[in-house]
């Protein structure tokens, strides 16, 4: 059984580390994995994407319309953009926090969270938001958004592991020091 | 054998290493570059690994070490492999004696690159072999056998992966370090009949190198990675046929195992092409799909064959309009060709209606990056004249975005400062201005240089030298001092090198320092020849940051001048007052410095 994710974001939030922990955690346990990511230009605060295929039988790493199990949305416009891919009765985890372009700064245009989210809420049954801001202050770092936006989605049960599979890796990828903070922001519910 | 996650790239570098490649040499270019990086990171001790100046100084390297016996490695994107052309078009006829593989990467979309260009064109106009990937497990396995080729022919061998194959990454079964090639270079052995080209040589060589692809064209028809896959029960009277190559044969299989598997050819070599298996694999058939990116490679050759040996199949593809002739595959698109091509209904693309109006993210200069200090103070001093601005490769020519609007021409690599002096021909009136980066200064614009000085050119050359090669990801050049090794090395510096060319103006100015940034544009533009700016400051990505600025509200006067022509991404409004984000901000200082009532405040200092 193939299991198709797709991590979205702006450059510079962290997308692919989560997705790395992801394929790690299906080669823990001898799954094949496959994924694909944007690189380049584009990191430079443009609009980002990972593409994880976890499963036997992969041929591409790139996800097709319409069959992604699971969206992990690091923004609330990214994840509407990313819409397309989710299949019927797909999970979207979401951060409810917008991170407005410079063009939107320039062009002084409401870029905001609501009217996405209002969407999002919308259009997917299968919908988690996450209060990014007030998580991200409890736990006091926010570097930490991508592991509760990971320990978030894990606990949909979407995907066929569980928070320990991801924190053992998770523990052995990071520096020491960023366990303890990691481990809380993994475990973080609302 | 193991299993490692993988990075295309990452499984082409360890099939080098498990080759025993002695010698890797390249110049940085997405999506081409991690391959190099990957070789620095886990080499052994004995094999020699450099970012070399430019394309063409890292192949003619690697001639000299395989002429010497060495297993060599070559890595370049796309329109790396014009700069290196001339090496190439002269070693296709001497050969090589230790194996030697040149993997360039090819950018359909065109994702991160200037142009669509197609590799497996320039491997039949060099009449050398060539690979074409699918996956990251074959081409780990591919650059592997790519040796043995290269070294059984005694010529060159191209490796030639698109961005999705050097991007994606997957599951690669590899070899242990005990299971490795160990290669041992015999030396250069003198022989001037073999190592020195003379036109007599070439024309003998000539003769043997056709031959010798009509041999390989025969044996890549029973080289295991270019398949038949027969069709299944469903389309077993079928005569309908797709030929696949690449990135695209995923995406064609992904699909045919939702419809049924029709008569399927993978094509993994496509010069010279496995004539025979295309002729065994078209025989029966009436219509036949390619799936290739790029240019119509495989679909001109199987039209070739079909006249050839007086096959009835219509070939379908770019030329004939059934798949688009620019831009990447997709595997959405890809499924549409094959399902229009079987007759089966297309996959309803699910549309989202009533969609609030998306953010719009072009790529930016980063929060605090000096170029942006650069083009602004440059935009400054010159404001009111009739300039031009000749950009250049590299995150500068982000410097082109509004509201800095600073890059009126972008071509290849250093051309901007050719491209200045043939404007100021035609326009003597106009302020011509050419700007470069520290890596491409080395790569390609010197003999610019020397050409503007020479021939009495009157332009003002702006190098921005943030002491690195930011947009590949920070890789080193002759500018840094130190090497891919980890050696610590004496620097060329930019100013001697323009001194030493003739240059009489040359400054060097902290750009971030705007007022002496912009009067010293104002000071070097008008005198007459060629006279340079170095704008010197580190990228932020290669520096600690300083302390975030922020906004004193009580006397900010909303006037946004820092947002309308600064365009820093840190610098935003929030609740209608402007207000800067600490965790993008690296303390720059730009906008205290254009503040009409000093409200930014914090940062570095300039005196």
């Amino acid at each position: 059984m193939i299991k198709n994710i797709v991590l979205c974001g702006v450059g510079g939030q962290g997308t692919v580390l989560a997705s790395k922990l992801l394929a790690a955690a299906a080669m823990e346990q001898n799954i094949p994995v496959m994924s694909a990511e944007t690189i380049g230009m584009a990191q430079r605060g443009g609009s980002v994407f990972s593409h994880v295929r976890i499963g036997e039988g992969l041929y591409s790493p790139m996800i097709a319309a319409g069959t992604a199990d699971l969206i992990i949305g690091f923004e609330p416009g990214e994840t509407v953009r990313m819409l397309p891919y989710l299949k019927e009765g797909g999970h979207v985890v979401v951060s409810t926090r917008a991170i407005k372009p410079v063009t939107a700064t320039l062009s002084e245009s409401n870029y905001d969270s609501e009217p996405m989210l209002e969407y999002l809420k919308q259009n997917v049954p299968n919908l988690t938001l996450i209060d990014a801001d007030k998580a991200c202050a409890e736990i006091g770092s926010s570097k930490v958004l991508n592991m509760i936006l990971l320990g978030t989605a894990l606990r949909t049960g979407v995907l066929d592991f569980n928070l320990e599979d991801i924190e053992h890796v998770m523990l052995r990828t990071l520096p020491e020091k960023f366990h303890a903070m990691n481990l809380q922001a993994l475990n973080y519910t609302k | 054998m193991h299993k490692e996650f993988l990075m295309g790239n990452a499984a082409i570098a360890l099939g080098a290493v498990a080759s025993g490649v002695n010698v890797v040499a390249g110049y940085p270019g997405t999506p081409s570059t991690e391959v190099l990086e990957t070789i620095a990171k886990h080499r052994p001790d004995d094999v020699y690994v450099e970012w070399s100046v430019n394309e063409k100084a890292a192949m003619e390297l690697a001639a000299g070490a395989s002429y010497s016996g060495a297993r060599t490695l070559v890595t370049m994107k796309q329109v790396g492999l014009n700069v290196a052309s001339d090496p190439l078009m002269s070693l296709e006829y001497i050969g090589v004696k230790g194996g030697m593989v040149i993997l360039v990467a090819d950018d359909p979309g065109p994702i991160s690159s200037q142009t669509e260009q197609d590799t497996r064109h320039f491997a039949a106009f060099s009449k050398l072999p060539c690979f074409d990937p699918s996956s990251a497990q074959e081409a780990y396995e591919m650059i592997q056998e790519a040796y043995e080729y290269s070294e059984k022919y005694n010529t060159p061998v191209f490796l030639r992966p698109t961005t999705r194959v050097c991007h994606g990454y997957a599951s690669v079964s590899v070899k242990d370090p005990e299971e490795y090639t160990v290669h041992t270079p015999e030396g250069f052995v003198k022989d001037s009949k073999r190592w020195v080209i003379f036109p007599r040589l070439s024309y003998q060589n000539h003769q043997k190198i056709e031959a010798r692809n009509v041999e390989l064209a025969d044996i890549f028809s029973s080289y295991e990675k270019n398949k038949i896959y027969p069709a299944c029960d469903t389309f077993a009277d079928s005569r309908k046929g797709i030929v696949s190559g690449g990135i695209s044969f995923t995406y064609a299989m992904e699909t045919l195992i939702e419809t049924g598997m029709v008569r399927h050819l993978k094509i993994s070599t496509p010069h010279p092409f496995p004539e025979k298996l295309a002729a065994q694999f078209l025989d029966g058939l009436d219509e036949v799909l390619c799936l290739e990116e790029l240019d119509p490679v495989i679909e001109r050759e199987l039209t070739y064959i079909c006249g050839k040996y007086h096959l009835p199949v219509k070939i379908l593809g770019k030329l004939t309009h059934n798949t688009a002739n620019a831009g990447e595959n997709t595997r959405d698109s890809v499924d549409t060709y094959i399902r229009t091509f079987l007759d089966l209904p297309v996959k309803e693309q699910q549309k989202l209606t009533d969609v609030p109006p998306l953010p719009v993210r072009p790529p930016v200069l980063c929060a605090g990056c000096p170029h942006r200090a650069s083009f602004y103070a440059v935009k400054k001093a010159m404001q009111g004249r009739k300039t031009i601005f000749c950009g250049d490769i590299g995150c500068y020519t982000l410097g082109n975005a509004r509201p800095l609007d600073m890059v009126d021409t972008c071509l290849c690599m250093g051309a901007g400062l050719n491209i200045a002096q043939g404007v100021e021909k035609i326009e003597p009136d106009t302020a011509c201005f050419a700007f470069v980066g520290d890596s491409t200064f080395f790569a390609s614009a010197i003999t610019g240089v020397v050409n503007a000085v020479y021939n009495q050119a009157n332009m003002t050359l702006v190098v921005l030298d943030n002491s690195t090669t930011a947009m590949t990801g920070h890789q080193p050049h002759p500018g840094t001092g130190r090497t891919v090794m980890g050696e610590i090395v004496q620097k060329i510096n930019i100013e001697q090198v323009l001194r030493g060319i003739g240059v009489q103006d040359v400054e060097t100015v902290n750009p971030l320092d705007h007022e002496a940034a912009v009067s010293c544009v104002k000071e070097l533009a008008d005198k007459p020849g060629v006279k340079a700016i170095i704008f010197k400051s580190p990228c932020i990505a290669v520096t600690k940051p300083g302390t975030p600025m922020h906004v004193d509200i009580s006397s900010c006067i909303h006037c946004k001048k820092c947002i309308r022509e600064l365009g820093c991404p840190a610098i935003i409004t929030e609740d209608g007052n402007v207000s800067i984000d600490s965790s993008m901000c690296t303390g720059c200082g730009l906008c205290s410095q254009i503040c009409p009532v000093h409200a930014i405040k914090g940062g570095k200092q300039h005196d």
